[in-house]
């Protein structure tokens, strides 16, 4: 059937953008100066990543219950993902905000990086 | 050379490394990593040997599924209480080495 | 074999070597906990490559996830001094000279013995799966584990308690004491831990029929207490019903046994009448006193009294 055919044409395509995404994640993670700006790259890149590996996968899912369970694979990887950048972030704000309390400066800057990661 | 006897090989290894660091290293946290890497590598063993059945009998031997089972909860039950022990010698001593094996 | 497979294989073994000498040799221990989760879930996937998903299952929660986790408590505790270790911890130097030979000798003789066994041997897998029918359950590995070999898995139990109690003795202090409790924390909480109780009691319930079982969902449960704990430091009381649902997981499966000694054909040989609703049970009750010691491993310290003391 050339209909099948199509769809792992599609699901390869996929799953291949996944892993680029992640390949690109992973770039950002090694040569990106600071924590703040690794966790940026790497969440935001590796859950794109996950959603089109997940949609490639679920092309090609046996029936309706394999779907839902890739479905709820990708929001609890989403979830923990996303609340453990935020998690690591706020921690090493925290660190460096206690470190340096006496000069204002580094408060300042460290409070807008704050709040950029936690959106 | 199949898949199990390659995996087989690997186990091997790992419990080489393991068990040279459990013995050699002298910070027991390390050591206790060298212990759980040499249980990896014999599990690795045991499960590659019942992969091999596979050919014969159809399935995967599951009598060394369920040893390696009971070894890796066995396994982090030990760790679990090696690094109570590590923490309280750590708190009352102020090392995290043997006697013999601190800074000279 | 596909050539995608062979490629697959030969890169996880690789990386599992290369990882695993990375986890022993890394001066930082702080690295060298994180290269071993990477390791232990890396090893999942070796496991379902060869065919052992229940394995991977456990693997996943309990090796790379409840060690990592109690691992990387313990570095907090130490602290930056405790911590610290020499640059090359490893380095071959006379003394450890032998050490190492004897470990060489050792691979060398295990992995001709490996080689030297014949390919095709079927191990017990016809006679495990010959007994199946009467076994209570149609997954070989539970029927292993709670039939054919259920000695093995009473004792496995009993170790486990030993362990916590061990821990209780021990009351050794725990992690740095946690900040103050994150209303994301909160909200993780309020998400994963429904879900950690119905996954678990999945695959409690799966565990008869496909990959899964008592341990697996007992490790689910207990990553759903690791992460109360971590919210909220969690410190069991010393209370009858604490105590007893510690304890129950090993006592159902002793009762078993006793009553099939007893009553029945020989300690722990499950009549095939019933031995589906006994497996039932005791992996029941056991996913939940193991989950119990397991948050109470990672806790660390020993029940109170109701009036505070111990």
């Amino acid at each position: 059937m050339s209909g099948v055919v199509w769809l792992d044409a599609l699901s390869l395509a996929l799953i291949g953008a996944g892993v680029l995404f992640f390949l690109a994640g992973s770039i950002g993670l090694l040569r990106l100066p600071d924590l703040l700006s690794r966790l940026h790259a790497l969440t935001k890149a590796d859950n794109v990543g996950l959603g089109c590996v997940v949609l490639g996968l679920m092309l090609q899912a046996g029936d309706a219950y394999e779907l839902l369970r890739l479905v709820l694979v990708w929001l609890l990887v989403m979830f923990a993902g996303s609340l453990a950048c935020y998690l690591v972030a706020h921690s090493a704000v925290t660190a460096e905000a206690t470190a340096d309390a006496a000069s204002p400066a580094a408060t300042a800057t460290a409070a807008p990086a704050a709040s950029r990661d936690e959106r | 050379m199949s898949v199990a006897l390659l995996y087989g090989l690997v186990g091997v290894a790992l419990a080489g490394m393991g068990l040279y660091t459990a013995l050699a290293a002298r910070h027991l946290l390390r050591r206790l990593l060298g212990f759980n890497v040499l249980g990896a590598g014999v599990f690795m063993l045991l499960i590659a040997l019942g992969a091999r059945a596979t050919g014969a009998a159809g399935r995967a031997d599951p009598v060394t599924h369920a040893m390696v089972l009971t070894g890796i909860v066995v396994a982090v039950s030990a760790t679990a209480l090696a690094l109570a022990l590590l923490r309280r010698m750590h708190a009352s001593e102020g090392s995290a080495r043997l006697p013999e094996d601190r800074a000279p | 074999m596909s050539v995608e497979a062979t490629l697959l294989d030969a890169v996880l073994a690789a990386l599992l070597l290369w990882l695993g000498w990375r986890a022993l040799a890394s001066a930082d221990l702080y690295k060298a906990v994180v290269q071993f989760m990477v390791f232990g879930l890396l090893l999942a996937l070796a496991w379902v490559r060869l065919g052992a998903p229940d394995i991977a299952l456990a693997e996943a929660a309990i090796g790379a996830g409840l060690t990592g986790a109690l691992l990387l408590d313990t570095l907090a505790r130490l602290g930056a001094a405790g911590a610290a270790d020499e640059p090359h911890p490893l380095r071959l130097t006379p003394a450890r000279a032998g050490v190492a030979l004897a470990c060489l000798l050792l691979v060398a003789l295990l992995a001709a013995t490996v080689l030297a066994l014949p390919a095709d041997l079927p191990g017990l897998a016809p006679q495990a799966l010959a007994a199946l029918p009467a076994s209570g359950v149609s997954n070989p590995v539970t029927a292993t584990l709670l039939n054919y070999r259920a000695w093995d898995t009473l004792l496995e139990i009993g170790v486990v308690l030993l362990a916590v109690l061990g821990v209780w003795i021990l009351d050794a202090e725990p992690a740095l004491p946690r900040p103050a409790p994150d209303p994301m924390l909160g909200l993780l909480l309020r998400v994963v831990l429904p879900l950690s109780v119905v996954t678990g009691g999945y695959l409690l319930w799966v565990g008869s029929h496909a990959p899964g079982g008592a341990f697996q969902g007992a490790a689910l449960l207990a990553a759903g207490g690791v992460l109360w704990h971590l919210a909220q430091p969690l410190r069991l009381s010393a209370s009858l019903p604490a105590r007893a649902a510690v304890v129950a997981g090993f006592a159902v499966f002793l009762a078993v046994g006793i009553a099939t000694a007893v009553l029945g054909a020989g300690l722990l040989t499950l009549p095939p009448a019933h031995a589906g609703a006994l497996i039932l049970l005791i992996e029941a009750v056991a996913m939940v006193s193991i989950a119990l010691i397991m948050v109470a491993l990672f806790a660390g310290r020993a029940p109170t009294t109701v009036d505070g003391r111990q």
